[in-house]
Formats: structure tokens, sequence, C-alpha cells
């Protein structure tokens, strides 16, 4: 076990007094530490947002890409190199709004990534508007008449998308949290946690309190269980946290590289081998 | 008649493409030189879709407008290319495809042969266009044993029977053309000693070849005409040669794993198309901020929006030039032969790596889906990783004299390698500091070009080399231009061929104020070749020189060589 101050950067952070995201990193830290990953083992990928400056403050590799892009970033980098700790911090606009078809594209492709999804259900770094998960009715600047869209239910998709670990967890409760990033690291796939957070300057809604009185932990629940993964999914108005579906074995998208059954060694490692070009070429010399 | 043309044409789904790529491969394995390349339409089945093949005894890579063997297959075919039949035109149709006294609208009557009929003997209909392939072998009195091979190559994972049952619908042909060329139809090219072990491919297979030559182990794309091939090449071969290959979600995608697949120390490369290379316009501009090398290979083909997605166009030269917001420096290299194709993507890869910038091949459906026999590839150009292994304390944004940071990758030394898009300061930490880090970020950004202009640019091709007049082309239109200056043989006039567009070499400037007088052909309205001549070069194309092609076809070297003479030349 590693102390988590190796994962620290010098400069201050530009979050609110009060975030959730303070509470995650601190979580997540934590937990980089107790499984000893080295920050030179560990690729940080994010997008754009208050959540996506995450990696900002941690001592790693970073990828801060482009809003919305961060999984086809990250299920990348894991491809290029399967030897490295991947883990995407973003939030719920990012990630399931301006990045919904890579959200769905990856959970296909099950590769070795740790999805880490702040979900706050407001946009935060544009000053407030809804987000695809904000609840029906909230009042924003531009959503006047209160948010009509059906929020978008992440779990359920990921679930039903066959993604092979799917968590949520409210940050506030930091031994849940802690135990939930834990297993998701561990586990070999794409594992999502969505992450509640309350957002003190821009999300008047959800706040600490009324994420303590609507959520409550998951017991009893059978995570192979996958109809009842998305039952329990499913349910509103309080909502369960915990794992909800975890599946072991599941051949990860860098499994199903040819060029990994021969050799394991990172992309950055190989060199062009021209023996094999000149046989390729020597193939297009008839149809 | 040393140089003979012939087209197929028939709806799609039959089996055109399949007789096109028999036939190329027999003339090519019987030592002749051969081009061949083909128009389609946007569907799958039905229409009107054509393939030219030439076969001759110099090399041929250019489309005629000249028919010397035509073949339709059906009613349909005659109307599509009736324009291009002339009085020596041997067209060539299947008996039973026709009424009594064969395809309507001919200046003379076409010879009937039983293909139908002689597929049906074999065992099916469906070998009529082998059939008619074997009658074409016959008339050059090419051994149809050749295509035996071929043949075998082709279809023996679908069983001995069927291979079985081409080669004889192949022989059955070829006594056809026999009898034919007993009875004086006779072309006779003279074969090329070392052309049947030269090599056979196309633009998509030169470009996707090129790139693995340049240490490409990463492909990320999402299937979009005609730019598909590349994707589909490296695919078939990823157990052949170590390559990532992942068929995006969407073009956004693709372009995004491929940066983030030279953040980790691959070499990547994009193969899209107008509409899909929109898409990606977010991701080079990540590209351009984060330093990062990148490989675009991009296919054009006639806009806006949807367009003509199988047709051919030089339309997105300034979508090359000008897309993502911001300003960093690129480079659009535009191959005009396959060999280009194969040595600019290569070369690409290198310096992408070793300036940090997105280098662009731009190509059109004309040049990727054409394919004619070259004598080889060059190998010898060892690709070289221009990564250093890291330290701590390593800074991948550190401020240099030349602009150029050391490029660090994950896990490869001690230090740690953060990119950032937002504009970020040397360790790749966002930054607001507009006194010196924004505008020092700016300047390191642009620096590249500096070394590219001084270290990385290459002259046009002039050919022949002596002569004061120059018909300016760039990319693919370059085999035909070529031709029919040979064909015009005028002393005063060279072909000025741009396989590098953006930027120009500084010498082009002076090499056109010499010119006594510019003409110039591309594939766009609006002439956006001669804007760039006119903005890095200050040379004025004027616009009644300006021969602009925006029909979604390539020229002809008729058309072209008419061109020329119209002016003057």
């Amino acid at each position: 076990m590693s102390d988590q101050k190796i994962y620290d950067m010098p400069h201050a952070k530009a979050w609110c007094p009060g975030c959730g995201n303070y509470g995650i990193h601190r979580s997540l830290k934590e937990v980089l530490a107790d499984l000893d990953i080295p920050p030179q083992r560990l690729v940080m990928v994010s997008g754009i947002g208050q959540a996506a400056k995450l990696p900002q403050y941690t001592k790693a590799h970073m990828f801060n890409g482009l809003h919305g892009r961060s999984l086809p970033a990250a299920m990348a980098i894991k491809a290029c190199n399967p030897g490295m700790t991947v883990i995407v911090t973003s939030g719920d606009g990012c990630t399931y709004g301006e990045g919904g078809n890579h959200f769905l594209a990856q959970i296909q492709r099950n590769p070795d990534i740790t999805n880490i999804v702040h979900n706050n259900m407001v946009y935060g770094l544009t000053k407030g508007q809804a987000s695809p998960t904000s609840l029906k009715g909230m009042r924003t600047k531009v959503q006047t008449l209160g948010v009509m869209n059906e929020p978008f239910n992440p779990l359920a998709v990921a679930i039903a998308m066959g993604a092979t670990f799917v968590a949520r967890v409210y940050q506030g409760d930091r031994e849940q949290t802690k135990e939930v990033f834990k297993a998701a690291i561990e586990h070999r796939g794409y594992a999502l946690v969505d992450v509640f957070q309350e957002c003190v300057a821009m999300n008047k809604v959800n706040t600490s309190q009324w994420y303590k009185d609507n959520t409550y932990r998951l017991e009893g629940h059978d995570p192979t269980d996958r109809t009842e993964a998305f039952r329990r999914a499913s349910e509103e108005g309080r909502y369960p946290t915990g794992i909800f579906y975890r599946e072991e074995g599941r051949p990860t998208f860098e499994d199903t590289l040819p060029l990994y059954h021969e050799s394991k060694e990172p992309l950055y490692t190989r060199s062009m081998d021209v023996d094999r070009v000149r046989k390729l070429l020597d193939s297009v010399r008839s149809v | 008649m040393q140089d003979v043309s012939i087209v197929m044409c028939g709806a799609a789904g039959q089996g055109i493409q399949t007789v096109e790529q028999l036939l190329v491969g027999i003339f090519k394995d019987a030592g002749y030189n051969v081009f061949a390349t083909k128009e389609y339409e946007s569907r799958v089945r039905g229409g009107s879709n054509s393939t030219e093949l030439r076969v001759a005894k110099e090399r041929r890579a250019a489309l005629v407008d000249r028919m010397d063997i035509f073949i339709p297959f059906d009613q349909a075919a005659v109307s599509h290319e009736v324009h291009r039949i002339s009085g020596d035109t041997l067209v060539i149709a299947d008996k039973d495809s026709f009424p009594a006294d064969g395809p309507a609208d001919l200046p003379s009557p076409a010879v009937l042969l039983p293909f139908k009929e002689k597929a049906l003997e074999v065992g099916n209909r469906l070998y009529t266009n082998v059939v008619a392939a074997g009658a074409v072998t016959g008339l050059f009195g090419v051994d149809p044993e050749i295509g035996e091979a071929i043949i075998r190559r082709k279809f023996s994972a679908k069983g001995e029977d069927l291979v079985r049952e081409n080669i004889q619908a192949l022989h059955a042909g070829n006594d056809l053309g026999s009898s034919l060329r007993e009875k004086g139809h006779r072309f006779e090219v003279k074969c090329t000693k070392g052309v049947a072990d030269e090599l056979l491919l196309n633009g998509n297979q030169a470009i996707a070849l090129g790139a693995l030559a340049g240490g490409c182990d990463f492909i990320s794309a999402y299937p979009m005409s005609p730019s598909t091939g590349v994707l589909e090449f490296l695919s078939q071969h990823q157990k052949d040669v170590p390559i990532v290959v992942d068929q995006a979600e969407d073009e956004i995608a693709a372009i995004n794993k491929a940066v983030a697949a030279w953040f980790m120390g691959a070499r990547a490369i994009v193969s899209t198309s107008g509409g899909g290379f929109d898409l990606m316009t977010e991701g080079l501009s990540m590209a351009g901020i984060m330093e990062s090398p990148l490989v675009i290979h991009l296919a054009q083909r006639p806009g806006p929006a949807t367009g003509l997605p199988t047709r051919t166009a030089q339309e997105d030269l300034n979508l090359a030039m000008y897309a993502g917001h911001g300003e960093f420096c690129r480079l659009v290299f535009a191959p005009g032969t396959i060999t280009q194709a194969f040595d600019l993507t290569r070369k690409a890869f290198d310096i992408a790596d070793r300036l940090q910038i997105p280098v662009f091949v731009l190509t059109d459906q004309d040049f990727v889906d054409s394919y004619y026999n070259i004598p080889d590839l060059d190998l010898s150009a060892t690709p070289q990783d221009h990564f250093i292994e890291t330290s701590e304390g390593y800074r991948r944004y550190e401020l240099t004299e030349d602009g150029l940071s050391p490029r660090g990758v994950p896990g490869h030394g001690d230090g740690l390698v953060r990119l950032d898009s937002d504009e970020h300061d040397e360790h790749g930490h966002i930054t607001e500091d507009l006194r010196h880090m924004r505008p020092a970020m700016v300047e390191k950004r642009l620096h590249h070009r500096r070394i590219l202009m001084e270290e990385f640019l290459e002259p046009p091709t002039l050919q022949p080399g002596e002569a004061k007049n120059y018909v300016i082309c760039w990319g693919s239109n370059h085999n035909v231009v070529k031709e029919a200056v040979e064909l015009l043989d005028n002393k005063d006039l060279a072909m000025m061929h741009f396989h590098q567009v953006h930027p120009l070499h500084a010498d082009v400037r002076e090499l056109l104020s010499a010119a006594e007088r510019t003409v110039l052909i591309e594939n766009n309205a609006t002439g956006q070749f001669a804007d760039v001549l006119k903005l890095q070069a200050d040379h004025h194309v004027p616009e009644a020189d300006r021969h602009l092609r925006y029909s979604g076809r390539p020229w002809s070297v008729e058309e072209v060589v008419s061109v020329l003479r119209k002016e003057g030349f």
C-alpha cells in the first residue's frame, strides 16, 4: 500500500468549495494507493467539464481530450498498452450527452478500463443548464419551463448494452465509494461507476441532503443476475447504490486483437518488421 | 495496335468487378502492362456500372474515351456508353441477352456470341461474365491456363466444383474469342519482360501498404466510400502484420482514438472521405494543440453533404488545408501515382512523428479505385520512432529553441506524459497565463511550420524538364495529364504536377514566375489549387486558362489533349 500523496499535484484546484469532486478525488487517490498503482503505470483520461479536470490534479499520465470524447481515447490507450491502468473521469454531460454514442460503442467492445462518471445532474461549467440525467421539472436558465426530457438512466443502458461491470455510488458515502472504485479498477473489462455528487453552485435540487434522503445501499443483491440488475437499475424515487452487475471472464477488446496473441508487448516497444511487409507486398504481385 | 482499351458494362450485381479482376490478373500474369478503372453507382444491384481495362505495350495508367472492345451485358449498358462507341469499336454481346439482331443504337452491328449458353453448359448462368472474360483473352491469343491459378486462388475456399466450373467457363470463352481472332478480330500487343513479376495494386492498397511501411500499427476508421479499401486491406492482413484494427462508431471516435494511439507510442492512421472528415475536424484541432502526430487519408468524392458517393472530385483541398479551429501547422500530400501514394504515405508517418503535426494524404475515388502494375516499391527506409525515454520531471511541452519538445510515451521511462486539449504550460497543465504561456505556446506550435518549410518540402514534378509552358495539375490528375502531354509531343509544353499541395515548396514561386504560360486542370468548380498558387506562390492562372471539371467523372486522355490543343499546344 502506497501513500496517496504520491498522486498529488502542486496546482490549486478550480473547483468550488464544497464540490463533490473533492470527495471523489480523495476516494480515488486512496484506492489507487491501496492498490499500489504507481503514477507511471496509470493513465488518467478525461473530456471537458469540471469533473474532467480531475486528471489535471492527479499525478499520472494524462490525456485530457475533448468534450464527450474521453471513452474512444481511453479505449485506444488501453489497446496500445494493455499493461497500463486506464481510468476515465468525466461528468454526466460529457459522458452521456456529448459522448453518448461513444458510451454505447465502447461498452460493446469491453475494453479493460474504468469509467468514473461524476453525475451531478446538471451542467456545472456552463453554469447550470440541464444535463441528460437532470430530473424532470428542474428549472434552469434554459429549461425555463422545467426539464421535459426523461432522465437518462446510465445503469439500465449499460446493463442493456452488455457492460461487464455496472455500479452506482454517492460520493458522500466514502466507504462504499472506495469499495466500489476498487472493485471497478480490479475488474477485467469495462467498468462503469456512476457517481452521484452534489453541484453546490448550480444544482439546488439534488443537494447533499437530497442524496442522503434519496439513496440507499443495495443489500442482498446478486450482481451476476442481469435481469435483476436491470430491474434494480430501473428503480426511481429512491436510488439504490452499489454494484448492480458484474460479469467476469468476458474477453476484453485487447484480448481480441491478434497482435497480442503472439506477444504481450505494448506497441511502442515494437518496430516494423520489414520482412512481413515485404511478404505482403509479394502477395499483391497478382490478383 | 499496342494499346487496347476494353470496356465492360452491366448492372451492379452482374459481376463486372469479378471479371475486371480476373482479366487484369490474366493479362498482367501474361506479361502485358495493364490498367483498370471503374465507375459505379451508389447501389448494390441494378443501374449501369462499367470498367475500363487498358492492355498496352507501354505503361498506361489513365482513362481513355476510346473503346476498342466493348462488351455490354444489357441494353442499358449500350445507352450508358453509346457516346464512346465508334465505327472502330468491336462490340461483343451475348446473343441471348439481346433481341435477335443484337443491341440497338450501334453504328455497326455487334458480334453476338453465346456467352450465356456456354455458361449454362458449364453449369450455371452466373458464369456468363467469366465466359465473356475468356472471350477477351481469346482475342489476344492469351493462354487461358494463365487464368487457372487466379481462379484457384480466388475460389478454392468455395469448393473444387466452383473452381473447375469457372475454369471451364474461361476456356469456353477463350475458344469463342479465338475463333473471332481467326476471323480477323486480332489484337496484338507486345508483352513486356518482367511484368508478370511486378506488383499490381490500386490506390487504396498503395496507401495501406505505405502506411505499414511507415510503421503504422493502428487504424481506426468508419466505412465511407471511397476510402474504405484502406481499412479493409489492413483488416484483412492484421494477422500478417501486427496492427490494431478498429471499425469506429463514427469518425469523431476514429480520430480521437488515433490521437490517443500516437500518445501511447503507436503509429495511427485514419481513412475517410469528405463528410466523415467533417466530423474529424474537432479531433484534428485537438491534434494541433496537443502537438500530436497524425496521418489522415482523405479520399475525396463530390459534395456537398452526401453528394455523389461513388464518383470523383478534388473538392476538399480547402477542407484539408483549413479544417479545424485555431491555428496550427499541417502538411498535405496529394499523390499522383501508385508509387507516390506508397512513398508519401510512408513519409507521412515519418514527418508526422518528427514534426508532431497532422499530415494528410489527399486522394480521390478515381485514384483509390484505379489499379495498374508497377515494378516494385521501396522498403529500404525503415521507420524510426521519434520519441524519447523520459525521466522524472519530464515536460511534454518544454519550450525549446526550435519549437519541438521531445515526445515521451507513457510507460517508457520515469517521466509522466500529460497531454491537454486546453491551453497548457510546459507540463501540459491547464493554464490561463495570457501574458507569457499562451503566446509562447502559440508561437511554438507555429514554429513547426518553419521547420517544415526548411526541411521537408518537395518541389513539383516537371515532365519533360525543359519547357516554358506548363499545364499545372495535382493529385490524381498526374497520369492523365502526363499521357496527354506525351501525346502532344510539344517541346514547349510540360506537365507541372504537385504531389505536395500545402504548403508549397519555396521554389514554386520562382518556377512559375519564369513560366511563359500556365494552364491548370483540376476537378472542382472554384479552382481551389489556383487559389493556393495565388496565395502561396503569388501566381495567377487566368480564369480562361483554368480547366475545371466538377461532373464527378475523371478526365480522359482525349479530353485533356483536346483542352491543350484549344489552348494552342
